[in-house]
């Protein structure tokens, strides 16, 4: 038996049909939903708290990223809010005791013109301000940690430099859902899967939340916190609630084994693709979302082909490696390409959305703060920003450069 | 979807369209004029069905077109 599964700590499954009544019901079982229901029983006491989940745990957004943890955004309030989540991952194998495979490997993200030079450099001054590590790279400085890399950027995408964010790291996304949903549950949290939530029922017309209607029977609960991802806009209306996102697919796929390695995570932001190494040496490749909304999650051959070509120019080995296996998930893109966490307007009823391409690095320190949100009714100061009031007025934190992705 | 049937220039591949958004739609159910401003201005229907949208032929006849699209298995059903 190896570490990896011995580490593995069971979920306690509920024996029987939903309680009557929950303080707390979290719909969606992926990361931000688990570790929600994991703080708010661990930190807050709070643990007769149910996550219903329509399909199995993780099977959605947090089963399906490319798994990048990193604090390389470009404005204060994310810099600061996905630092503290990637020190939170740091520690989370110890917290936790299940080993998550957390590497820290450092991330590249290239720039080709004098302008995208221009923001990297922007982007090392706002992160070493702000408490991240991201330092700017020369071309030969690049060449000796990347020895695959190609300078010339197939003739077309010349690398001018580039910037390097020391802490980025990589982890096993389903163990890190797994380690959450196994200690909440052990605290008494009920998880169920394969359990839709029909409706969200409020107190006659625009009242508080009563509860919601799910194919396992009625639940009353004092809260109830949205954390869907990709179905949002619909389960978000169940309670009368609109909001700013649209939902796109992004597409991903891994090669074969790579035998040589690959030192880092290699991005660049006007090509919209990035590539790491899995911990099976398979090379794992992403890039930008598909610019019309849509809810398949069918892997197309024209987004394969675009990622490829891009990919290719600046790892030109990667030519010699087959696709192995496609797929794809449903990202909700906020208006202003950043998170809401938020309270809603409506009493007892909590979102956390918005998760885009940017979701699983933000996994614990979201869970975090939704959790301080709903036990004590006031928005910790690392989530306050990402209220969903900041549309309303007009404080947007646009960071759609850091997204990795448009 | 791989293809848009252009009314003016056939059909060409979807690389040659700039999307443009879907076509704002403020429910009548909201009626506060402030209010219906800021739900055109900030919310998407997003729907999973069904939806008019427009396209813009960017490396073609440069016209804006109306698509009717299914955003659920995202299958064009009509353009215009």
């Amino acid at each position: 038996m190896s570490e990896y599964t011995r580490t593995l700590l069971p979920i306690r499954w509920p024996d029987g049909p939903p309680k009557r009544t929950y303080d707390v019901v979290i719909i969606g079982g992926g990361g931000h939903g688990l570790s929600t229901a994991y703080h708010l029983a661990t930190r807050h006491g709070i643990s007769n708290v149910a996550v219903i989940e329509a399909d199995y745990i993780a099977s959605g957004n947090t089963g399906r990223n490319t798994t990048i943890i990193r604090a390389n955004y470009g404005i204060p309030e994310s810099i600061r809010f996905y630092q503290h989540s990637l020190e939170r991952y740091q520690e989370l194998e110890e917290e936790t005791g299940a080993a998550i495979l957390h590497q820290a490997r450092g991330i590249v993200w290239l720039a080709h013109t004098e302008m995208a030079m221009r923001t990297e450099r922007a982007r090392c001054a706002m992160n070493e301000a702000t408490g991240a590590q991201t330092f700017m790279r020369t071309p030969a400085e690049l060449k000796a940690l990347i020895p695959q890399l190609d300078l010339t950027g197939g003739g077309r995408y010349p690398v001018l430099g580039g910037s390097h964010h020391v802490q980025g790291a990589t982890a096993r996304h389903d163990r890190v859902a797994w380690a959450y949903a196994s200690i909440a549950s052990q605290r008494g949290v009920d998880i169920f899967q394969h359990t839709v939530v029909t409706a969200i029922r409020r107190d006659g017309d625009g009242g508080r939340v009563l509860g919601v209607d799910t194919t396992a029977g009625r639940i009353d609960a004092g809260a109830v916190l949205i954390a869907a991802g990709g179905r949002i806009t619909q389960v978000a209306a169940m309670a009368g609630l609109r909001l700013p996102i649209r939902t796109h697919p992004l597409h991903a796929f891994v090669t074969n084994d790579y035998a040589q390695g690959f030192p880092v995570i290699l991005a660049s932001t006007e090509l919209a693709c990035y590539v790491s190494q899995t911990d099976r040496g398979q090379m794992l490749i992403g890039a930008e979302f598909d610019s019309q909304p849509s809810f398949s999650r069918q892997s197309s051959y024209s987004a394969l082909r675009s990622y490829s070509y891009k990919i290719t120019r600046l790892l030109p080995f990667l030519r010699d490696m087959r696709i192995l296996r496609t797929w794809a998930g449903i990202c909700d893109i906020s208006v202003d390409y950043s998170p809401i966490m938020s309270a809603t307007g409506i009493d007892g009823v909590y979102v956390t959305t918005g998760w885009g391409t940017w979701g699983f690095k933000a996994i614990p320190a979201g869970g975090e703060g939704m959790a301080e949100l709903i036990a004590t009714g006031r928005p910790p100061a690392l989530i306050a920003p990402f209220s969903l009031d900041r549309f309303r007025r007009d404080h947007l934190l646009a960071d759609a450069g850091s997204a990795g992705t448009r | 979807m791989h293809h848009l049937d252009c009314p003016r220039c056939g059909r060409r591949p979807l690389e040659e369209f700039t999307f443009g958004g879907e076509r704002r739609a403020v429910p009548d159910a909201i009626t506060d004029p402030d209010e219906r401003d800021f739900d055109e201005v900030w919310i998407f229907q997003n729907p999973d069905g069904e939806t008019n949208e427009r396209w813009f032929h960017t490396f073609g006849c440069r016209r804006w077109l109306t698509v009717r699209r299914d955003t659920g298995i995202d299958v064009v059903l009509e353009v215009h």
